[in-house]
C-alpha cells in the first residue's frame, strides 16, 4: 500500500507570528525581521524570542496554562490552530482516531532555584544534605511535568483531547524530521488514517545557553548574516510548529481542504568525517529528484548557523540550486533564529503557507546563494535539516492541486 | 506487499538491571525472586524519605552521568542482542534504530564542573565568574554528550546503521513504544529487522526527590529488598531503578532464510492515549482497555488466548488498581484464570527502560514455561481480585504472553508476545 499523505491543518507559533499573513510579511520584510532580535536579555548570546499571543484562545483552563512552561504552551496553541484549521478540534470522534507524534526535548529548569544552589554549593561542607534539602524545598513538584519532555505531548492530548495514540521523540534537529518521517509512513502503507505532527521549542532559556555555550556554538557579538558566521554561529529561536496530516480517501471522505501534499521525507544520519554529510544529502536529493519540477521549487533551510557544518550545507544547496536552475534558498535561521527540535516542522509549515500564496519570500540574508525570486509560481518545496552536530534531512511538498 | 498485523519474529536480547548482567544471570535471579533494591550509596540520601533503590553500580562509568551511564548500558545490552541475533560484528545492520533513552541533563556535579569553566558573562546564568569568555575547545565534546539524540548516535555508528536513529520517550511506557515503531517499520517492509532497545541510568538526588514530590516512591527503606510490594493492600508507591534491554526483531521469513534462531514473535500491539489527567488515569479505564484489547484484537486473539500478562505492576495505588480494572474489564470472567505477575517486584521500575526489559523477561517465560513471581505480596488487596503468581515462580506452558506499559502524560502500550512454535 502507498497511500498519498495530504497536510490539512498546519498550525505555527514563533517569532514571527502565528498567521499566514503575519510571516509572510515579515519574512519579506528584512529590517522588521531584524528588529526581532533580543540581545540584551541574555547578552553577549541573542535570542529570536515569541512575541505576545493569547495563549488562552487554544488552552483556556488557567490551571492548564499553570501546569505548562513556554514550550509546552507554544506546542498546546500551535496544535490547537492547526487541529482548528483541519476541522479536527472538538470533534471527538476524529480525535480518538489521531495520533501524535512530536519533537521536544526536557522542559525548563528553574534556574534561579539552580542558580541559588550552585552559589553555595561548591565547597560546601556538607554538600550532600545542602542538595537534598534545597531541591527537595525548592523544586516544585508541577514543574517535574513540565520538564518531562511527554508530558508537551501528554498536554496536548489533555487539552485538546487528541486520544489515538501519543509519541514523544528527542534528539534536537533530528527528532522533529522523524516525526514527520514516522507519521508520513504510518499513513502511507495503511497502519493509521490521521496524525498530528509537530515540535516545541524554546530557546530563550538560560538553561541551555549554559548547555550549547559548553559546545561553543551559540552567535555572540555582531548579528552577522547566517551565511557567513564563525564556528559559534546559532541563535536561538523559539517555536511550536503543527501539521495535520491524513490520508488522501481519508480528507476527501470527511470533505476538508486539502493544504498540501507531503512528497518523500528522507532522513539519515552520517559520522559527519569530511564530506560525508554532503554524500548523504547528495543521495537524499538523487532519490527525490525524479519528483522535482524545475524552475517551480523553493528551497527551505534549517541551517543552524554553526559555522562548519553550515558552510558545508551552504556549498552543497548553491550546487543543487544550480543543477535545480537556480532554485530560490532561504535560510529561515536569518529571520526567526534556530529552533532546534522545532526548526524543521516550522520550515515545513511556512513552506506550506507559502505553496498557498504560490510563492517564495525574498530574499532573507546577504548572501549570493538566496537569489531572488524567479517568475515561475511556486508549486514545490524542498524543505533541508543538518542538525548542528547529527543528521541531514530532505523533504519535497508540494501545491495541492500541483 | 506489507502485511499489517503479521507476527515479527524476536531473534535476539539482550538485559542488563539490578539484578545483574546479561540475559542467563537476570532471568536466573528474576525466577528465583531475588531482590535487586538496596540501600542508595551513589549520593547522599540524608534528609530524604526514599534511601533505596534498583540502580545499577556495577558498569564502572568515570564520571556516571545520565548519558554516560544510559549509554554504557545501551551499549552492552545491544551487544548481547546483536551478537544472539548474528549481527555482531557485521558493521551495518540493514534496520533502524529506536532507542528509548531518559531525558538528558546536567547532573549537579556536572553543572558545578561546568559553571566554574563556562564563562557566560554578567547576564548569564550559572557562572558569575567573570566576564564572557569562549568555551575551551576541549567542552565541545561535553556538550554533545549532554545531547538528547548522542545515545542513540554513538549506538548507530558503531553498528553502522544509516537511517536516522529514533531516540523516543513516552515516559514509562518508552520501552515498550520502541517494540511498537520497531513492529511498524518491519511490517511496513522497510526493512527486514529492527533494533529496538531502552535504557534509563537516570538515578541522582534530583531524580530521586521529583519522584518523591510527587508521592510516587515507596518509604519503606528496611529492609529494602521488601520494598517493592506490587498488588499488595500496603503497597506504597514504585522503587526507582536503572537498567537497559535491547530486542533484535525481524521479518520471519528473513530470520529464517538466514538460519537465525527465532526467539519468540511479537504477535500484536495496541496504544492509547489518556486525555483524563497529567498523572491518572481516567477512572473508567478506557485507555488502559483500549490498549490492552489493542493489542489483542492486533493480534487476532482473545483474552482467554493469553493465559499470562507480565504486568505494569509498579506498586503504587493508582497503578495497580487500574491496571487490574483494566484486565478485569477486558477478560471478563477469564480474569481468574489469567496469571499475572510484576517484574518490579523484584527489579524495581527501571522506567524508560521497563517496557523493554519486561518484553524480554516475557521472551524468557515463553520459551522457557516459567512465570516469574510477584514477590514481597503477603497482604493480599481484596480490591485486587486477581491471581498474581504470589512469591513462588512458576512452571507453566504459555502461548502468548501480554505485556503492558502505561506512563504519566497517558501513555499506554501493550504488546502480545508468542511462543516461537506458535
Amino acid at each position: 500500500m502507498n497511500r498519498e499523505v495530504c497536510i490539512t491543518g498546519y498550525g505555527l507559533i514563533s517569532p514571527l507570528g502565528e498567521t499566514p499573513e503575519a510571516w509572510w510579511s515579515l519574512l519579506n520584510d528584512p529590517s522588521a525581521t531584524a528588529g526581532l532580535v533580543e540581545s540584551d536579555a541574555y547578552a553577549p548570546f541573542h535570542v529570536v524570542p515569541v512575541g505576545d499571543y493569547d495563549l488562552a484562545s487554544q488552552v483556556p483552563k488557567r490551571g492548564d496554562q499553570r501546569a505548562m512552561e513556554p514550550m509546552m504552551q507554544y506546542g498546546t496553541y500551535a496544535a490547537g490552530l492547526a487541529l482548528e484549521m483541519a476541522g479536527l478540534k472538538d470533534d471527538e470522534d476524529l480525535l480518538g482516531e489521531t495520533h501524535l507524534v512530536v519533537a521536544a526535548g526536557g522542559g525548563e529548569r528553574d534556574w534561579e532555584l539552580d542558580q541559588q544552589i550552585l552559589a553555595e554549593l561548591p565547597g560546601h561542607n556538607d554538600r550532600g544534605a545542602f542538595l537534598n534539602q534545597q531541591l527537595a524545598d525548592g523544586l516544585r513538584p508541577t514543574l517535574f511535568l513540565a520538564q518531562l519532555p511527554n508530558l508537551f505531548a501528554g498536554n496536548i492530548s489533555l487539552i485538546h483531547k487528541v486520544s489515538g495514540s501519543s509519541r514523544t521523540f528527542m534528539g534536537e534537529e533530528s527528532a522533529g524530521v522523524d516525526a514527520l518521517r514516522i507519521a508520513a509512513s504510518r499513513i502511507r502503507a495503511g497502519q493509521v488514517d490521521i496524525c498530528l505532527v509537530g515540535a516545541g521549542y524554546n530557546g530563550s532559556r538560560p538553561d541551555m545557553m549554559f548547555t550549547y555555550h559548553a559546545g561553543n556554538i551559540l552567535l555572540t557579538g555582531d548579528m552577522t548574516p547566517l551565511w557567513q558566521r564563525p564556528d559559534a554561529g546559532i541563535v536561538p529561536g523559539s517555536a511550536g510548529a503543527f501539521l495535520v496530516l491524513e490520508s488522501r480517501e481519508r480528507a476527501v471522505a470527511r470533505g476538508v481542504q486539502v493544504r498540501a501534499v507531503l512528497g518523500d521525507v528522507k532522513s539519515g544520519r552520517s559520522h559527519r568525517r569530511e564530506g560525508a554529510a554532503v554524500a548523504n544529502a547528495r543521495q537524499q536529493f538523487g532519490s527525490l529528484h525524479p519528483g522535482i519540477r524545475k524552475g517551480e521549487v523553493g528551497i527551505l533551510s534549517g541551517a543552524s548557523g554553526f559555522g562548519p557544518v553550515t558552510g558545508e550545507e551552504k556549498s552543497f544547496l548553491k550546487e543543487i540550486a544550480g543543477e535545480l536552475g537556480g532554485a530560490p534558498v532561504r535560510g529561515t535561521a536569518q529571520a526567526c533564529g534556530h529552533s532546534m527540535d522545532a526548526a524543521f516542522l516550522q520550515n515545513m509549515v511556512l513552506a506550506v503557507s507559502m505553496l498557498e500564496r504560490g510563492a517564495i519570500c525574498a530574499p532573507l540574508a546577504d548572501a549570493p546563494l538566496e537569489t531572488a525570486a524567479n517568475d515561475v509560481p511556486v508549486s514545490q518545496y524542498l524543505v533541508t535539516s543538518w542538525g548542528h552536530l547529527t543528521g541531514e534531512a530532505m523533504a519535497l511538498v508540494e501545491k495541492a492541486d500541483a | 506487499m506489507p502485511d499489517k498485523t503479521k507476527p515479527i519474529a524476536i531473534t535476539g536480547i539482550g538485559m542488563i538491571t539490578a539484578l545483574g548482567r546479561g540475559v542467563a544471570e537476570n532471568w536466573t535471579r528474576l525466577q528465583n525472586g531475588n531482590s535487586g533494591i538496596h540501600l542508595i550509596e551513589r549520593f547522599s540520601t540524608e534528609g530524604l524519605r526514599t534511601k533505596i533503590a534498583g540502580s545499577v553500580d556495577f558498569m564502572g562509568e568515570d564520571p556516571l552521568t545520565i548519558p554516560s551511564h544510559s549509554y554504557s548500558m545501551a551499549d552492552a545490552v545491544v551487544d548481547e542482542a546483536m551478537g544472539q541475533a548474528g549481527f555482531a560484528g557485521n558493521g551495518a545492520f540493514p534496520g533502524d534504530l529506536f532507542l528509548a533513552a531518559p531525558p538528558i541533563e546536567h547532573d549537579w556535579a556536572t553543572r558545578e564542573k561546568l559553571s566554574a569553566q563556562v564563562h557566560m558573562g554578567p547576564k548569564s546564568y550559572y557562572s558569575d565568574h567573570g566576564p564572557y569568555e569562549a568555551a575551551p575547545r576541549e567542552l565541545f565534546d561535553h556538550h554533545r554528550d549532554f545531547m538528547n539524540g548522542t545515545i542513540s548516535d554513538r549506538i548507530a555508528e558503531k553498528h553502522g546503521i544509516t537511517g536516522s536513529p529514533i531516540t523516543l520517550t513516552t515516559a514509562c511506557a518508552s520501552g515498550a513504544t520502541t517494540i511498537q515503531l520497531g513492529v511498524e517499520s518491519v511490517r511496513r517492509g522497510e526493512a527486514p529487522v529492527a533494533l529496538c532497545v531502552g535504557t534509563d541510568g537516570s538515578i541522582n538526588e534530583e531524580t530521586l526527590i521529583r519522584f518523591a514530590l510527587l508521592s510516587a516512591l515507596s518509604t519503606k527503606n528496611d529492609p529494602p529488598e521488601q520494598a517493592a510490594k506490587p498488588f499488595s493492600a500496603n503497597r506504597d508507591g514504585f522503587v526507582m531503578a536503572e537498567g537497559a534491554a535491547a530486542l533484535v526483531l525481524e521479518d520471519a521469513e528473513h530470520a529464517k532464510a538466514r538460519g537465525a534462531e527465532i526467539l519468540a514473535y511479537v504477535y500484536g500491539i495496541g496504544e492509547a492515549a489518556d486525555t483524563f489527567h497529567r498523572t491518572r488515569s481516567h477512572p473508567d479505564g478506557e485507555a488502559i482497555i483500549r490498549s490492552i484489547s489493542g493489542a489483542i484484537n492486533d493480534a487476532g486473539l482473545s483474552p482467554a488466548d493469553v493465559g499470562y500478562i507480565n504486568a505494569h505492576g509498579t506498586g503504587t495505588q493508582e497503578n495497580d488498581k487500574m491496571e487490574c480494572f483494566g484486565i478485569a474489564n477486558v477478560y471478563g470472567d477469564a480474569a481468574r484464570r489469567v496469571a499475572v505477575s510484576s517484574n518490579k517486584s523484584m527489579i524495581g521500575h527501571s522506567l524508560t527502560a521497563a517496557g523493554a526489559v519486561e518484553a524480554a523477561f516475557s521472551v524468557m517465560t515463553l520459551r522457557d514455561g516459567i512465570l516469574p513471581p510477584t514477590i514481597n505480596y503477603d497482604e493480599p488487596d481484596p480490591a485486587i481480585d486477581i491471581d498474581v503468581v504470589p512469591n513462588e515462580k512458576r512452571a507453566q506452558q504459555v502461548e502468548f504472553v501480554l505485556s503492558n506499559s502505561f506512563g504519566f502524560g497517558g501513555q499506554n502500550v501493550s504488546l502480545v508476545l508468542g511462543h516461537a512454535d506458535a
